[in-house]
């Protein structure tokens, strides 16, 4: 089980490089939440997978029964979920400003900051 | 689980990143009332400062400080952990950024001023404190997602396309950097089984040093994007020069050295194997970062795009020890980072007021600075070449100590790269002070104004520039916090031993 879901998350985050290199602002959008999800789905993985008790201490005990699943994973992914979420909302709010001022979704065409054209710096003092 | 309470003492490592936490809480409150505003904020960066210091004398004194969260044993609660590094780039950003926080006094716009501008700044200063002092990777990763929420703020208040533009270019490559992060966080998660800095370090040695050096691979690329090294440096220069001068010089100050303190921290002290697997590609960038950096500076024209380039060029400096890490070398590199926080927030306040004199910000349109603004002349001068590395300025001494250790351990070539790179600034630097202040006045340089740039803007440039000299004449307390940073980095049983974990 562990296998497979390494395989899914590998081709997830291609999926999320092959599209944040594109140059059509959404797409990267779009790469950034997929990365974000095949992240999540890393730590998942990454912190085993069973079927196991939940990790939830019994009134009157200071331990959990053995053999307990773990939970940090899911504590790290809730946090990186919120995190992701954020992000991205802030991201996709900045690509519509972006399209609304600059007309442009397609980043070859955001050279505002450095604009192009620009005479070569000069030689003499 | 804990039984006792945890000593009040021990809650002065949170204390900076509480206090910054608090105080961006607040000022979200009073965001239409800009002097209140302005008032608190400068408060909170004080009471930062002061429980940095506080926080900082202890740690020079009794050795690191930790204390772990919500009741739990050490390896399993988040812990926050303040060794001298730590505690010495905290303090660090404090001044720093109650300097741009001076510097924002009357020039600070309304708009910005009712959007957040001042909650901002503490939030940023909050998670570069909490990046600094935290021992926990993921916490780590945790605080570089609030510098970075706080940085795209900061970066689209102004709300004109140009701000946009480079936002967009900044927080697509921060974005994907930090997932990155992320994903060698996760992995290294799933080979050790735990997140604590001291406890990875027990804990490295036992696991497949492949696994490890890939996963070093993985940190150590995220964090380098983020610190803007070589390959991956092109955001810096595209977007650094957009915001006001003052958040510029808050972000050109602090968030690359933040990445830069974390690959040190995460390379040097808890996977030293990784970096020894990794020395090889590790060098190259250092090395093509050091050169490149002011190579780019020389032939771009653009005042502050400039600078970016220098900026990224000390970067490469300072992880240049990650190649040969001896005592002496890494001590020049805390130093370096320490001093390159305080010249460059310097540089871009300056590189502010100079705009704002001659409302131009390409080089070659200016001129003739020199015999109008005879100040700010003197503050530009002194702060550039405290950049390049000249004696008596706070630069040279780090460099002293990079050359000191490269060539103690016989490593010529990163000893001539240190020299080359400080000359390629040099040359850099002398190119921007000639065309902007030594050029004889052209006839457009009509345009220069006597009254441009604001008193509270020359005052937190003069003041951060006073400090570059006085380190520079009084080096001790400096490297000697330098030396013992890099002394526990490189020896993190005193670290391990407060974590209260047996090494």
């Amino acid at each position: 089980m562990e296998m497979t879901l390494s395989i899914v998350t590998g081709f997830v985050l291609a999926g999320a490089i092959y599209l944040i290199l594109s140059r059509a602002l959404v797409r990267v959008l779009l790469g950034v939440l997929l990365l974000g999800n095949g992240t999540n789905l890393l730590i998942f993985t990454a912190g085993r997978l069973s079927h196991a008790v939940p990790p939830i201490i019994a009134p009157g005990k200071a331990l959990p029964e053995s053999g307990y699943a773990n939970p940090l994973p899911q504590a790290l992914i809730l946090t990186a979920i919120v995190i992701g979420f954020a992000m991205f909302a802030y991201l996709a709010v900045l690509a519509f400003r972006a399209y609304e001022s600059m007309d442009a979704d397609d980043t070859d065409h955001m050279r505002l900051a450095e604009p192009e054209g620009v005479p070569n710096p000069p030689l003499e003092y | 689980m804990i039984a006792h309470a945890v000593p009040l003492s021990s809650w002065l490592c949170v204390a900076p990143v509480l206090l910054g936490l608090v105080g961006a809480c607040l000022l979200l409150a009073l965001r239409t009332l800009p002097r209140v505003s302005a008032a608190v904020c400068f408060s909170f960066l004080v009471a930062m400062f002061i429980a940095n210091a506080a926080l900082l004398a202890r740690v020079v004194s009794d050795g690191p400080v930790s204390i772990t969260m919500g009741n739990w044993l050490p390896p399993f609660g988040i812990a926050f952990t303040a060794d001298a590094t730590g505690a010495g780039f905290a303090l660090m950003a404090a001044f720093v950024s109650w300097a741009a926080v001076v510097a924002l006094i009357g020039s600070a716009p309304r708009t910005a001023t009712a959007n957040g501008l001042y909650s901002l700044i503490l939030l940023l200063v909050a998670g570069v404190s909490g990046a600094f002092l935290t021992g926990d990777i993921f916490n780590l990763y945790v605080w570089f997602e609030v510098m970075l929420i706080a940085s795209f703020g900061l970066m689209v208040l102004g709300g004109r396309p140009l701000h946009l533009d480079a936002a967009v270019k900044y927080g697509a490559i921060n974005i994907v950097a930090t997932t990155l992060l992320l994903v060698g966080v996760g992995l290294l998660y799933g080979l050790l089984g735990t997140l604590n800095f001291a406890d990875i370090v027990n804990k490295a040695p036992g696991a497949n040093p492949a696994l490890l050096a890939a996963v070093g691979a993985l940190l150590c690329f995220a964090l380098a994007t983020k610190a803007a090294a070589f390959p991956l440096n092109a955001w810096l220069p595209a977007s650094y020069h957009t915001p006001p001068a003052p958040v510029a010089a808050l972000m050109a100050g602090l968030l690359t050295k933040v990445a830069a303190y974390a690959l040190l921290r995460v390379l040097l002290m808890v996977l030293p194997a990784a970096r020894a697997d990794l020395a090889l590609p590790i060098t190259i960038v250092a090395v093509a970062t050091a050169l490149i950096g002011p190579l780019s500076a020389i032939g771009e024209t653009g005042l502050r795009r400039a600078l970016g380039f220098l900026l990224i060029g000390g970067i490469g400096v300072a992880l240049l020890s990650l190649s040969d890490p001896l005592a002496s070398a890494v001590a020049g590199s805390v130093a370096y980072l320490l001093v390159s926080i305080l010249t460059y927030a310097a540089l871009y306040l300056i590189a502010g007021l100079v705009e704002a004199v001659t409302g131009e910000g390409d080089s070659r349109h200016m001129g003739g600075l020199y015999s109008q603004h005879t100040g700010l002349s003197i503050l530009f001068f002194v702060t550039m070449l405290s950049a390049a590395g000249i004696p008596p300025l706070a630069g040279f001494w780090p460099k002293l100590l990079l050359l000191q250790g490269f060539l103690g351990a016989g490593n010529l070539t990163l000893a001539l790269v240190v020299i080359a790179n400080a000359l390629l600034s040099l040359i850099a630097v002398g190119r921007l002070w000639s065309r902007i202040f030594w050029r004889p006045v052209d006839a457009p340089s009509a345009g220069i104004t006597k009254a441009g740039g604001t008193f509270g803007g020359f005052a937190g440039a003069a003041l951060l520039s006073a400090s570059v000299v006085v380190v520079g004449i009084l080096p001790a307390p400096l490297v000697g916090l330098a030396q013992l940073a890099a002394h526990d980095l490189l020896d993190p049983s005193r670290y391990i031993a407060a974590t209260a974990l047996v090494p």
